[in-house]
């Protein structure tokens, strides 16, 4: 995870030129450093002006997801989304535009339903999030995971995790009383292989079954 | 994105002294608008103060009105059950807006300040003068479907894409604002503008001011109401045209109207001529035709949104058929 964080910081640096951090790193430490120049072979050894202009670029954050406890440094950029999939490495839930448009990021967060494309991790201080990963109990898929598994509610997938966790909420919210008002409060989850109507079937499905979600 | 600050406000006036004390900071409530816009580079800030801890999220029933604080979701409020009973015409516009997601996201306050879904707009490559003054409008004499029948100018053709504040201009309320120089209040209809040669001002909210909250007064369209929205889906898309009807009807006679449209000016757009026309009227079709004429004086399309010229109207009288039906 480590390397791959660092491999990610690299690629924003190469993008944005001439970053901040650069500046940082050539302004700030370097310069002084370069006054005694046997400790600046052990700072660049260890990286120091690296996490120097790290700390000041993050904010400490911790959250829950799924029940763990997390306790990170981030950049107050960073999207859950981006957060869940880049840092956390949980990839269940997907990016489909990362604009809000296609309900394929959708998380619970405090229970409540909830796109992370557009949500900053920044601003998740002390959250409870759940994730598709948090549904199941060891083995045993959650009763919205096997409705769509048994009415065929996909065909690729890729919306798949986004459906779910909308359908657990549009039922938890006592929006799944018709196939009409499920359609519309299951609109800000787009299919693209139009899995719609088995879709429907399984909220109906988990609904008529009135197990505690 | 480009990468920023972000700080925490827990009071409204400490939100406005951390904001005045910037050049480049902007508040972030949802974040649905914001976020979206940063990522593509429309608005880069260096600084953004997250209001979310700020205590404006309640709805209080006072006498004679409804105050609604400006962080309040607009999940909220669609389905407070006091607000669909007493302002069920605000909590139709607010459910007919994004999708549930994105309403547990968003905030009153959020939802007014939305900027234009015009595409030149976001798209950086573009001339856009609302985004950069000066630079052009692509969208007069470009794609421009989505854009203005009224109101609009030389500069800009753009619609605010809200649904909500239809339904607020229809209902007379009134907008809290609190900035460096105090609290002031807004009427809702003078609080976005149309475009002139300043586009990129898209209301008249003073930089550094924060909203607190909307007030609504207490009326009699909770029965005789509608909100039509005509979009490309039946869902999760924003207005081609929309119009917000609460009728005050006793004995089939319209004692009271109010009608406003949305998708159709650089601000929502209220009909007060048409409802000058209905009120006395018995209620027929023939009436609900002419209002509809009426409202539709001044129009003028651009190419891609001449079909409008068409729509606005049915839209009209068959709001105001619903509506009268209920
Ligand atoms: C895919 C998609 C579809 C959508 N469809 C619709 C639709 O059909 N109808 C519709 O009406 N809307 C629609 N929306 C827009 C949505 O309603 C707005 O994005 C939302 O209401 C903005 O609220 P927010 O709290 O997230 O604002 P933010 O994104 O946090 O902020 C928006 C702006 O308001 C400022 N701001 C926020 N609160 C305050 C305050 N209290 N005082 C001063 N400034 C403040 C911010 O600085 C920012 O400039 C859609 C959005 C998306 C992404
Ligand atoms: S219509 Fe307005 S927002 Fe759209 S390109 Fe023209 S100036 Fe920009
Ligand atoms: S990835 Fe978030 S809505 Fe598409
Ligand atoms: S199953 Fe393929 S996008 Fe929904």
């Amino acid at each position: 995870m480590a390397a791959k964080r660092t491999i990610r910081n690299k690629a924003i640096e190469e993008e944005s030129g001439s970053s901040r951090r650069d500046f940082i790193k050539k302004s700030g430490l370097l310069t002084a450093l370069a006054l005694a120049p046997p400790s600046l072979v052990m700072a660049s050894e260890n990286k120091w002006d690296e996490k120097i202009a790290e700390y000041l670029e993050t904010v400490p954050l911790s959250l829950e997801v799924n029940g763990v406890k997390h306790t990170l440094n981030i950049e107050p950029r960073t999207t859950l989304l981006d957060l869940l999939r880049e840092q956390l490495l949980l990839t269940g839930t997907k990016k489909g535009c990362d604009h809000g448009q296609c309900g394929a990021c959708t998380v619970h967060v405090n229970g409540t339903r909830i796109l992370s494309c557009l949500s900053l991790a920044s601003m998740q201080q002390n959250a409870q999030v759940t994730t598709i990963e948090g549904l199941s109990q060891g083995k045993k898929l959650h009763p919205m995971q096997e409705a769509f598994i048994k009415n065929d509610g996909f065909q690729c997938g890729y919306c798949t995790p986004g459906q779910i966790m909308s359908g657990i909420a549009c039922i938890k919210e006592g929006h799944a009383n018709s196939r009409e008002e499920i359609r519309e409060y299951m609109s800000g989850n787009i299919c693209r292989c139009g899995a719609y109507h088995n879709i429907v079937d399984a909220i109906t499905e988990v609904k008529e079954g009135g197990k505690a979600l | 994105m480009k990468n920023f600050q972000i700080i925490r406000a827990l009071s409204s006036k400490s939100a406005v002294s951390s904001i005045a004390k910037e050049n480049s900071a902007m508040f972030i409530a949802g974040g649905t608008n914001l976020v979206d816009l940063m990522k593509k580079n429309v608005v880069a800030p260096d600084k953004l103060i997250d209001i979310n801890g700020v205590d404006l999220k309640k709805i209080e029933f006072l006498t004679g009105k409804v105050s609604i604080g400006a962080l309040a979701k607009n999940s909220q409020v669609a389905e407070d059950k006091v607000i669909k009973e007493k302002y069920p015409l605000l909590a139709l516009a607010l459910a007919a807006g994004a999708s549930q997601q994105i309403r547990h996201m968003a905030s009153v306050g959020g939802n007014m300040l939305q900027r234009t879904r015009c595409s030149y707009f976001y798209n950086t490559d573009m001339p856009c003068n609302k985004r950069v003054p000066k630079s052009g409008c692509g969208a007069i004499g470009g794609s421009n479907r989505m854009h203005a029948i009224f109101g609009a100018s030389d500069s800009c053709i753009a619609v605010h894409p809200s649904d909500m504040c239809i339904a607020l201009a229809a209902l007379e309320a009134t907008v809290l604002v609190e900035g460096p120089k105090g609290k002031r209040e807004i009427k809702f209809t003078d609080f976005h503008r149309l475009p002139g040669n300043t586009p990129e001002k898209d209301n008249t909210l003073l930089e550094k001011e924060i909203i607190t909250s909307i007030e609504i007064p207490t009326n009699n369209f909770t029965k005789n109401i509608h909100y039509l929205k005509v979009r490309d889906r039946s869902s999760y898309a924003f207005a081609l045209v929309s119009v917000a009807v609460g009728l005050d009807i006793q004995n089939n006679t319209i004692q009271d109207a109010r009608l406003a449209m949305g998708g159709v000016a650089h601000k929502p757009w209220r009909l007060t001529e048409a409802e000058e026309f209905l009120k006395g009227k018995t209620v027929s079709e023939a009436t609900f035709k002419k209002a509809a004429d009426l409202a539709m004086k001044g129009a003028r399309s651009y190419g891609d949104n001449d079909f409008k010229l068409t729509l606005g109207p049915n839209a009209i009288t068959e709001a105001l058929t619903i509506a009268a039906s209920k």
